[in-house]
């Protein structure tokens, strides 16, 4: 038993901070969402070029095969900066599945190529004008097609960094898969937008922290008056209490039990629950002043709300759990119990 | 990282769990708050537990212990919980007392009183508190003045938990004539020294659960100071910091409430509010969530680190989650919730009065708040 995380973990995360730091900033956002895209292909080029969208592939699709773990670090640093660029979408669901059904897709030998999923939990798909190709689904199996080989309906979501479609094709415009594993790209979907949640969260908190203690009112930083700390505070504590379940979830994921369906689902929940905490609270915490287009905590309130519902909605996650808490041995000895162990 | 046990974790808790079927009263023992029968019934299964070593299996084998991780002090606390093994009697002095004194005390100071704490012998009292100094500990008036090789001690405590029955307490005092945090010092005195005067306080449930203590020259020699002389307020804070963090709310006890809650549910869902499930399912989360939590910190820990502003987040997180749980099991009895014995054999009702003293001792969920906006937000005082 050792939950913590290993020194290389740590570094790449770093890495990922510091690339997202420097090239993602307010400035850049308040560009794009000026010149109306989704897409910065000079910073997608770095994170391309840094191989945080190979860490999930396999050697054999040359990718340099890390773990779940290792994306979720890259994805909550991605939350951070509330990348509009399909980090988790891409690299982190289609690309492994693409890989898994056909390593040697041309798709996946151009680096810089992302793949957009229209998986049957979502009614829309994110992203989907931009990408190479499209992996699509019906009973089951897995097809993929060009975006010229479908037809998009553009659907505007109230973020501005995730551009919707719905989606018509047809079968014999599409290349067959096979069948694919659309559980685990749910899984993984909802882990690395939990851990995201967690990145959005802390953004928030650290901006209207930052704002409490330069604004001044009655003579004093408003951070100075309690109500301000507590509400701070109490979104901390929020996060403090999703983090590890995002990490547990992660490193259980290839499990594939109701146990680790379970804790996926429990860590969406929470993390996203934090990042809309502390999302209003920043709001509150900014006055006036967080109501307005010109400060950026709006855009971590509507990623947060966009990530709540997208690859399955509350009740769904609730439901796994449920479904291991009304069906599994329970209690403390039950933590990191396995549903084989207990069969 | 790695999720899973190593095959000697394992072992390790078959052992626990075979010695705890093998000792647990079957019938649970009245309540230590309740009476002194109550109080020397667990002090009685104290001494069976460390028959077996288990006290407290943490602390190293000289005093008592066992010499374990804190991965393995989960386990135990896993097994304990799970086996409705009786509340501990002695848990101020076991859990907050104990690591501190392993942290500060000398040899002479940890041989003279960890053993006797581990086996039950001498069960402790925390006499921090006074009318004028709450939340506000740097407050303490009590004092303790210089005698040769002794302390005077004068002074009124209160709220102390257990110090009714109890035999000996860990005061906080502060030399005649200093300020604030300065000039404070942790002092052991017996609550039958001549010149202690105990007497019991009512809690809401109407058990004799804490106590005001009187100390009119009460003389105790100076081997009885954890730590130098003024060094009271650091050496507090420590002990301040396994109390909230870790080592007094474990998280097993909750995931045995969340289970036994969950169990509730399906006895009942057919009658009660259908909108109570995604609390029970919340309660649940929040157990486990804590439990993650702490084998997180632990893990830490073992590596090195030293634990920080996390208990003050833990402290917020147990004590609110604990509320939760016994609100929605009380909703779910429905209108059987107010009855005493509470149906169904499980004391919900006394739990959930228990469970509101969570946000105030320990430092209020509103300190706290504090400490978390100042000390891991850096916002201004
Ligand atoms: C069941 C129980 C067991 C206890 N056991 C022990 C024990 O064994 N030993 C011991 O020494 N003590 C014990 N205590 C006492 C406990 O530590 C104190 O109750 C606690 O520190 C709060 O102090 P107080 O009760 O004087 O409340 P006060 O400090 O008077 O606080 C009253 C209210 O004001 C709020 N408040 C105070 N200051 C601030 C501030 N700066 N900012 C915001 N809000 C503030 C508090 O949060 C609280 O809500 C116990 C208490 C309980 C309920």
């Amino acid at each position: 038993m050792d939950f913590t995380l290993n020194e290389e973990q740590l570094m790449f995360a770093e890495t990922a901070r510091t690339l997202f730091a420097d090239s993602c900033t307010p400035d850049h956002w308040r560009r794009m969402m000026e010149a109306g895209t989704a897409r910065d292909d000079a910073r997608w080029a770095s994170i391309v070029e840094t191989g945080l969208t190979l860490v999930l592939l396999p050697e054999s699709a040359g990718g340099i095969g890390l773990t779940e773990t290792d994306f979720a670090l890259i994805t909550q640093e991605a939350g951070y900066v509330a990348l509009p660029e399909p980090l988790v979408e891409s690299a982190g669901v289609a690309a492994p599945m693409l890989a898994a059904l056909a390593p040697d897709h041309v798709v996946l030998s151009d680096p810089l190529a992302t793949i957009a999923i229209a998986h049957p939990a979502n009614p829309y798909i994110a992203n989907a004008d931009s990408a190479a190709a499209i992996l699509l689904e019906r009973d089951g199996e897995a097809y993929l097609a060009t975006p010229d080989q479908v037809t998009l309906t553009a659907q505007a979501s109230i973020d501005p960094f995730r551009r919707l479609f719905s989606i018509e094709w047809n079968v014999e415009n599409a290349t067959p898969l096979g069948k694919a594993d659309w559980d685990l790209a749910l899984d993984r979907a909802a882990l690395f937008n939990a851990a995201m949640g967690l990145g959005l969260a802390q953004r928030a908190v650290d901006l209207a922290v930052d704002y409490a203690k330069e604004r001044q009112q009655f003579g004093k930083p408003i951070g100075s008056y309690q109500a301000v700390k507590h509400h701070l505070a109490s979104a901390q504590v929020a996060i403090e209490f999703a983090k590890p379940v995002v990490a547990a979830a992660a490193a259980e994921i290839g499990h594939r039990d109701v146990q680790s369906r379970a804790r996926i689902s429990h860590a969406k929940l929470v993390a996203l629950e934090a990042a809309d905490k502390a999302a209003r609270t920043s709001i509150q915490v900014h006055g006036a002043m967080g109501y307005s287009w010109e400060v950026d905590v709006h855009l971590f309130l509507k990623r947060a709300l966009a990530l709540t519902q997208t690859w399955g909605t509350p009740a769904y996650h609730r439901a796994r759990i449920a479904a291991r808490l009304f069906t599994q041995p329970m209690g403390p000895d039950q933590t990191f119990a396995r549903e084989s162990d207990n069969a | 990282m790695d999720l899973t046990y190593t095959p000697q974790q394992q072992a390790f808790r078959e052992e626990v769990r075979a010695w705890l079927e093998a000792h647990v009263p079957a019938q649970p023992l009245e309540h230590y708050d309740a009476t002194r029968e109550g109080f020397e019934a667990h002090r009685a299964w104290e001494k069976t537990l460390q028959s077996g070593d288990w006290g407290m299996v943490t602390w190293p084998k000289e005093y008592g212990g066992r010499g374990l991780d804190l991965i393995q002090w989960l386990i135990f606390e896993e097994e304990y919980a799970r086996a409705g093994a009786p509340g501990r009697v002695g848990q101020n002095g076991i859990f907050l007392l104990g690591p501190t004194l392993i942290e500060f005390g000398s040899h002479e100071q940890k041989q003279r009183f960890l053993p006797p704490m581990a086996s039950g012998e001498e069960i402790w009292a925390q006499a921090w508190s006074e009318p004028q100094a709450g939340s506000d500990l740097a407050g303490v008036r009590a004092t303790c003045a210089a005698d040769g090789d002794d302390y005077i001690l004068n002074g009124h405590k209160i709220w102390s938990s257990r110090a009714v029955f109890a035999d000996w307490a860990f005061g906080l005092f502060r030399t005649p004539g200093t300020e604030r945090h300065k000039g404070m010092s942790l002092i052991f005195f017996p609550l039958t020294a001549p010149g202690v005067t105990v007497n019991p306080i009512r809690k809401i449930n109407g058990h004799v659960g804490f106590a005001e203590i009187f100390l009119e020259d009460v003389r105790v020699p100076a081997f009885n100071r954890l730590g130098d002389e003024g060094q009271g307020w650091h050496i507090c804070m420590a002990t301040a910091g396994f109390e909230r963090g870790l080592m007094l709310r474990s998280p097993a006890r909750y995931q045995v409430a969340a289970a036994k809650l969950a169990d509730l549910w399906q006895t009942r869902r057919e009658t009660a509010d259908p909108m109570l499930e995604a609390d029970v399912i919340r309660a649940h989360m929040n157990a486990e969530a804590y439990a993650l939590s702490i084998y997180q910190t632990a893990s830490r820990l073992m590596a090195g680190a030293r634990i920080g502003p996390e208990a003050s987040t833990n402290k917020i997180f147990w004590s609110e989650m604990d509320i939760h749980l016994h609100q929605t099991a009380l909703s779910i009895l429905g209108t059987e919730a107010e009855l005493i014995p509470p149906p169904g054999g499980h004391d919900w009702l006394d739990d959930y009065i228990f469970s509101l003293a969570g946000p105030i001792y320990a430092g209020s969920n509103e300190i706290q708040r504090n400490i978390i906006a100042e000390r891991m937000l850096g916002l201004p005082r």
